[in-house]
């Protein structure tokens, strides 16, 4: 008997890894990946808790629209880093300050 | 058994998300973040939750991350992808992620979920396609409409200025 704990534990940690992520790499891509992580540990916290309320499937709905959500994230964020790379010839989030006033 | 198989998948997922975070190599973490990707899927089988485990298979690890390899490849000379990407310093990084963790689990251990009955293991695929074409009709066709202009739109700013 799996408890509803040890999911929510796992979703917790990949969020935890995700943020870290997010916050501290400078390449744009690994931040890519860690905004990824984020929405995992989001989607397994959706279906973790429609499993053990029964019943109807919001939870795995609302898992769907953020897989969709996710795609298309991905597919316009690597569109803009490659066009950043084309013209900066860089990737790193650091050296992208031009709109700092 | 069970609950074996399930700490085996649940180390796979946790391990493979740390070498994402932690690598200085930035091909060892794009090729780790599939072992995230389909230890999530493992869970979610886990959860009964056969659409999404397979949606999760084919969106992520067959879309998702094989533009993320592109990406990596088109924008990192093969000879420097060993550099290191941090800016911040690591044991700062650290401290805060598991200030973050114990919160976050402090949270989960002293909450009393609600939880009723379990669902039953049974295919949730028609269920699934009754409730979209039903009463989420709408959103579906809100997402439909963001795919076609994400789609759109990563072609316009991925193509190079006409002069």
């Amino acid at each position: 008997m799996i408890s509803l704990e040890s999911y929510l534990l796992v979703s917790s940690v990949l969020f935890v890894l995700g943020v870290i992520s997010i916050i501290s790499r400078r390449h744009a891509i690994a931040v890519l990946m860690g905004v990824e992580l984020v929405l995992n540990a989001a989607n397994i916290n959706l279906v973790a808790f429609n499993h053990y309320n029964g019943g109807a499937l919001s939870g795995h709905i609302f898992t769907i629209f953020v897989i969709v959500l996710a795609a298309a994230e991905a597919a316009v964020a690597l569109a803009i880093i490659l066009n950043l790379y084309y013209r900066r010839a860089s990737v790193n989030v650091d050296d992208i300050n031009s709109l700092q006033g | 058994m069970k609950e074996l198989l399930f700490v085996f998948f649940a180390v796979i997922t946790v391990v493979s998300a740390g070498i994402v975070s932690f690598s200085r190599n930035l091909i060892y973490s794009v090729f780790s973040l599939m072992a995230t990707f389909i230890g999530v899927a493992a869970l979610y089988v886990f959860l009964a939750a056969d659409f999404i485990a397979l949606a999760q298979i084919m969106v992520y690890v067959g879309g998702i991350l094989v533009l993320l390899i592109f990406g990596v490849m088109l924008t990192q000379k093969i000879s420097t992808v060993t550099i290191t990407h941090l800016s911040v310093n690591r044991v700062w990084i650290v401290f805060l992620g598991l200030l973050l963790l114990g919160g976050l689990g402090y949270t989960i251990f002293n909450t009393s979920w609600f939880t009723g009955e379990m669902r039953a293991a049974e295919p949730t695929v028609k269920a699934i396609g009754n409730l979209l074409m039903g009463k989420y009709l709408l959103a579906f066709e809100v997402a439909s409409v963001l795919l076609l202009g994400a789609l759109i739109g990563a072609a316009t700013i991925a193509r190079k200025e006409e002069q």
